[in-house]
């Protein structure tokens, strides 16, 4: 197996791969499209801004790449804003088009106090992970929450969570490795 | 969102060091074993600040974030000399999720809105060592004209996603948090304020707790680090609902 990071610029790439290094299995780090598009298991990591996230994709031709492997039904995991570039569109940064694999829109939490910095419980998974937010993922594909709004989405071999699997202590590392044993 | 209990490691030179009042640093140990203690005790975060901030300890700081990162499965801030967006960078490049800024903010409050565009508001953390009302600056040792609660608003305003508001008087004290000053500050803001300085016991960061989202501890645990599972015990019999862990 070979599991890839796609790499933007913003993300922090070496927690997810220090992660996964944890469980033994390596991985790489790339924007190369040829390498997104071949790998077995490939990690879109979520830290920065919308806009920018999706022109950096775009520039490398990552975008084409993530999509393509979408629709050869490969797993791609969402982190994050991993989770939100997915969607179809983002309120994020005045307005972005996202990569389109999900329905929804990204938009901005209505809570009092922004962002959603901690851990929270997501039902019905049943365990807490740990959150840092400020837009959610408005979705029909939501399948699990964390106080009232899309904690993972599914959709065919895309899986998107807006936690951070990384850094969840064990819970985190049990969830990377269910995903890893996914074919 | 659970209450968060957020160990904090004060580092000189690549060591952990604690004084009381920013006064009379010593050494308490290894940055990566302590932090990996309280990633595997039940801490909710770390927050590692580099206290000496010296230039040419950039080196030592960025290599020890680096393995703070491939030990810990759990977030961590790092502070000290941040003054640019390019030493933010390199934190985050690093493995840093969250980084901290203090004297650099104040004397330029642009640094926290970019920061927060190129890597979102989450990964700016605002340090304010507050006194008397007023902001102190050079780890607490010179106050300011700038007010407290004036410049946490114009902080938040400007993308940061949290404050780290230490209490000058009560750091290192262990006589309870400022839970006036962190009152105060949490209603002037509409982002997370984190509590510091002060905690003797499990009791002060119940209290603290009670006021705010999250809490620092500092001596309470680095003098008995294997006792971060117990204390949280003990906070969560003050009533508290710490999020559920499991011991690793």
């Amino acid at each position: 197996m070979s599991i890839v990071i796609v790499d933007y610029g913003a993300g922090n790439t070496r927690s997810v791969r220090a992660a996964l290094s944890r469980l033994g299995r390596e991985s790489v780090v790339s924007a190369d499209p040829d390498v997104i598009r071949d790998a077995s298991h490939v990690v879109l990591p979520g830290v920065g801004s919308a806009k920018a996230a999706m022109s950096h994709l775009q520039a490398t031709g990552a975008d084409d790449a993530i999509r393509a492997r979408y629709l050869s039904e490969r797993p791609v995991l969402g982190i994050c804003l991993g989770l939100q570039l997915a969607l179809g569109r983002s309120e994020e940064d005045g307005g972005v088009d996202g990569l389109g694999i999900i329905t929804g829109v990204v938009r901005l939490l209505d809570d009092e106090r922004r962002p959603r910095l901690g851990w929270a419980r997501v039902e019905p998974y049943g365990e807490a992970f740990y959150f840092a937010h400020s837009y959610y993922a408005d979705t029909p594909r939501a399948t699990d929450f964390a106080l009232g709004v899309t904690a993972i989405a599914e959709r065919r071999s895309f899986l998107g969570v807006q936690f951070h699997p990384e850094k969840s202590g064990e819970a985190g590392l049990e969830f990377l490795e269910s995903w890893c044993s996914r074919v | 969102m659970f209450p968060r209990l957020i160990p904090c490691l004060d580092m000189a030179a690549g060591r952990v060091v604690k004084g009381v009042s920013f006064e009379g640093l010593r050494d308490v140990g290894d940055p990566v074993e302590l932090a990996s203690y309280y990633s595997q005790g039940g801490a909710d975060e770390v927050v590692l600040l580099d206290v000496a901030a010296t230039p040419d300890g950039r080196s030592t700081l960025l290599d020890v974030v680096g393995r703070v990162a491939d030990a810990l499965t759990i977030p961590f801030t790092v502070g000290g000399g941040v003054r640019s967006v390019r030493d933010a960078a390199a934190l985050i490049e690093s493995g840093a999720d969250r980084v901290s800024i203090n004297t650099a903010a104040l004397a330029q409050p642009s640094l926290i809105t970019d920061i927060a565009e190129r890597f979102g508001s989450q990964a700016v953390v605002v340090a304010i060592d507050a006194g008397d009302g007023v902001v102190h600056t050079h780890g607490g040792r010179q106050a300011t004209e700038i007010s407290t609660l004036e410049w946490a608003r114009q902080a938040s305003d400007a993308g940061a996603g949290e404050i780290l508001l230490t209490s000058i008087r009560q750091d290192g004290r262990r006589t309870g948090y400022d839970l006036e000053l962190t009152r105060a500050v949490r209603a002037a803001v509409d982002i997370p304020v984190i509590a510091s300085g002060g905690a003797g016991s499990a009791a002060h960061i119940a209290e603290a707790l009670r006021v705010t989202e999250a809490a620092l501890v500092a001596s309470i645990v680095h003098e008995n680090p294997g006792g971060l599972v117990a204390l949280r015990e003990a906070i969560e019999s003050e009533g508290i609902v710490l999020r559920p862990w499991r011991e690793s």
